[in-house]
């Protein structure tokens, strides 16, 4: 077998993990920092494939570890939202064929609307959960992963952050690839079919099975203890917190976890029994902490200031010595900002001066709030753009109802506004109401991705092109027009005008491509 | 080796081959042998705002961030982006800028491959290995420019 080293982002690392161990299928919606694996994986060859959103991508990856393959589903932690109602049953009914969901977190929310710590997913679920701290870890898990999967007939948790999906260290890439294998398709009624009869068993059986499974990670690697026998410190971590840990107390007994449900409680108390004291340091909840010491094990919890945002090695020294003076704030560097050229610019233009109330949603043109268009009142997930507008129309006085407009791009629409259009026609407000869809043809904001709408697949290749201004007709929508805002601006503005003061439903499809999308597909074509 | 790590931090907006170029000194230090670290942030960064990566090499490194007042280099595409990365650069920390290349070439898009040449006049890794590593990374059709262009500014003026 021959080992070779290069340098991976933790995201390539997961990806060539599940390459080199047969993975059968990948699916996944984009979201940073998750954004990478699939592509890549790709790259390498494997089927992988972007779904509508999370929860058709996890309902997939469920058919694939049913039908014997082994699958993994990649999304940020906001995308697990989406797709928690198949998770939850998931852990019931457990899997045949390996399979991998991948949350990647992000604390300190460098690209995300809040920084929820999916390791309570984990808890909450009763999942498997694994936190590489590294793209050898990321590598050397992602394998691991799909064995304990079909070991133990679970599916596992891949929590990543980050700084470990976006940071490049040196992997060794020692396993060689095997081809994807199939185990013979088994009809598996008591397990897979979750009515209640069935249900009361499997929720025994997955509590059973993690018992086993803790049992099993007393003694498994990848949980490793370095440092000195006894110390006057010890400290538990887990993920890309262990990387600031070992460097800021080079001295300390270091318990680094690998899987972090269930835990190895007993080999948890054997290390706290070495030390004087013992801490434990980690990113986002006091989850481990709290775990521990629900377990009967004293260990401190890091103080309630270092909840927020991601740790680094300067932080940690300060969460270890209980030092809760505030960090000096950075220096504001130069805000994110729509592109020159971008297609949502003119539309926020003239949704300013025409005085909207905006209703807005989650891809690059959440930056309409930004000045100079200062164009968005509102946003909190993917799709809720329309659900909060038609929230707005039935409550709002009459004069405001009227100015209510939503905006959603063509990828987000797809995701999870489809619905909304229903709502829409099925409970019309007094006033009616407008929605946007900014159609620039492409995922922008992670990066250029292919969705239903482009007509390709995530590898280019064609397939069918969803048609929006069909589908938002055939919902039922009373006008649904298409233009492009910046080339036909004035029209654009007496049309948005007209719609407003009228009491119908109505949709605008603003399509013009974005100037990124266009270089990408010039350069794909010299290819 | 030393158990001291070099800390490199590249600093600019998005579209200056910041990424290429902290990618390319972290490719070239793991090629010297270094275990080597790279960390730098996505996603709405790409939207012409201010981004930064952090290369980190030497015998053994941790953390892919680089601790506040330990950056060794600062290698900054944009002039106003050095006062933002000032608190994590050490006392004495060499600075690379625009204003210290031509015109021509700090106007190029070449500007990020010029920095690392200069960067490498103390770095002093073999310039063969950063042409092989430029000639891998490029097009036939600009390599060759960029490999100028990293020769002319890693030779040190007369």
């Amino acid at each position: 077998m021959s080992a070779e080293k290069i340098i991976l982002s933790g995201d390539e690392a997961v990806a060539r993990g599940v390459f080199a161990a047969g993975v059968r299928l990948g699916t996944g919606y984009p979201g940073t920092p998750s954004t990478e694996i699939l592509e890549h994986l790709s790259e390498l060859g494997s089927k992988a494939q972007w779904a509508p959103n999370e929860k058709v991508a996890m309902e997939v990856a469920i058919g694939v570890a049913f039908g014997g393959g082994r699958a993994i589903v990649t999304m940020k932690h906001v995308g697990l939202n989406v797709a928690a109602d198949p998770l939850f049953t998931l852990a019931y009914t457990g899997v045949e064929g390996g399979m991998i969901i991948v949350s990647a977190d992000d604390p300190g929310m460098a690209s995300s609307q809040n920084e929820q710590d999916n390791r309570l997913y984990g808890e909450a679920a009763h999942l498997p959960i694994m936190e590489p701290s590294d793209s050898q870890e990321a590598y050397d898990f992602a394998i691991k992963a799909f064995e304990i999967s079909e070991k133990f007939h679970t599916p596992v948790l891949f929590r990543m952050t980050t700084r470990v999906c976006h940071a490049r260290s040196i992997v060794n890439l020692w396993k060689t690839p095997e081809a994807p294998q199939v185990k013979p398709y088994r009809k598996n009624v008591a397990e897979h079919v979750m009515v209640p009869a069935n249900a009361k068993k499997a929720h025994v059986r997955l509590m059973n099975m993690l018992a086993d499974l803790q049992k099993w990670n007393e003694t498994s690697d990848l949980n490793v203890i370095s440092g000195p026998e006894k110390a006057e410190l010890g400290i538990i971590c887990s993920g890309a917190a262990y990387q600031h840990v070992a460097e800021a107390a080079p001295k300390a007994r270091i318990l680094k976890l690998g899987m972090t449900l269930p835990l190895p409680c007993s080999k948890i108390y054997q290390f706290t029994q070495g030390n004087k004291r013992t801490i434990v340091v980690e990113e986002g909840e006091k989850y481990l902490a709290e775990k521990i010491r629900a377990a009967g094990i004293e260990v401190e919890a890091k103080r309630d200031i270092f909840l927020y945002g991601e740790l680094n090695v300067a932080k940690v020294k300060k969460l270890i010595a209980n030092d809760e003076t505030p960090d000096a704030p950075p220096k504001p560097g130069r805000p994110p900002q729509l592109c020159p050229g971008c297609p949502h610019r003119k539309v926020f233009e003239s949704l300013r001066d025409l005085g909207c109330i905006v209703s807005g949603d989650i891809g690059c043109y959440t930056l309409g709030v930004m000045p100079p268009f200062n164009a968005i009142d509102c946003s909190t997930c993917m799709g809720a753009s329309i659900g909060m507008g038609l929230g707005l129309r039935h409550t709002l006085a009459e004069a405001e109802a009227r100015k209510v407009v939503s905006v959603i791009g063509d990828s987000t629409f797809v995701h999870s506004g489809i619905t909304g259009i229903v709502e829409m026609v099925y409970n019309r407000p007094a006033t009616g109401h407008l929605v946007l869809i900014l159609d620039n043809t492409t995922t922008a904001m992670t990066g250029l991705q292919e969705n239903p709408a482009t007509g390709r697949h995530l590898n280019m290749t064609p397939t069918h092109q969803l048609k929006l201004e069909e589908l938002c007709a055939a919902i039922g929508a009373d006008h649904v027009d298409v233009i492009d805002p910046t080339l036909h601006n004035p029209e654009f503005r007496a049309l948005v005008q007209e719609r407003l003061a009228s009491n119908d439903v109505s949709v605008i499809v603003c399509r013009r491509p974005c100037i990124l999308q266009m270089k990408k597909l010039a350069k794909y074509a010299k290819k | 080796m030393d158990d001291k790590v070099t800390n490199v931090l590249f600093a600019g907006i998005g579209g200056q081959g910041i990424i290429k170029a902290s990618d390319l000194l972290t490719e070239a230090a793991f090629r010297m042998g270094f275990d080597v670290k790279k960390s730098e942030l996505h996603g709405m960064s790409q939207r012409g705002g201010s981004v930064s990566s952090d290369v980190r090499f030497g015998k053994k490194v941790f953390s892919p961030m680089i601790p506040r007042g330990e950056a060794d280099y600062l290698v900054a595409v944009t002039e106003d982006q050095i006062e933002v990365c000032e608190e994590y650069l050490k006392p004495g920390a060499v600075i690379i800028r625009p204003s210290d290349f031509s015109e021509d070439v700090a106007n190029s898009k070449m500007l990020n491959i010029a920095m690392l040449g200069r960067l490498n006049r103390y770095l002093k890794f073999p310039e063969d290995l950063w042409v092989d590593l430029i000639r891998q990374s490029f097009k036939a059709e600009i390599a060759e420019s960029n490999i100028a262009v990293f020769r002319a500014a890693a030779e040190k003026e007369a």
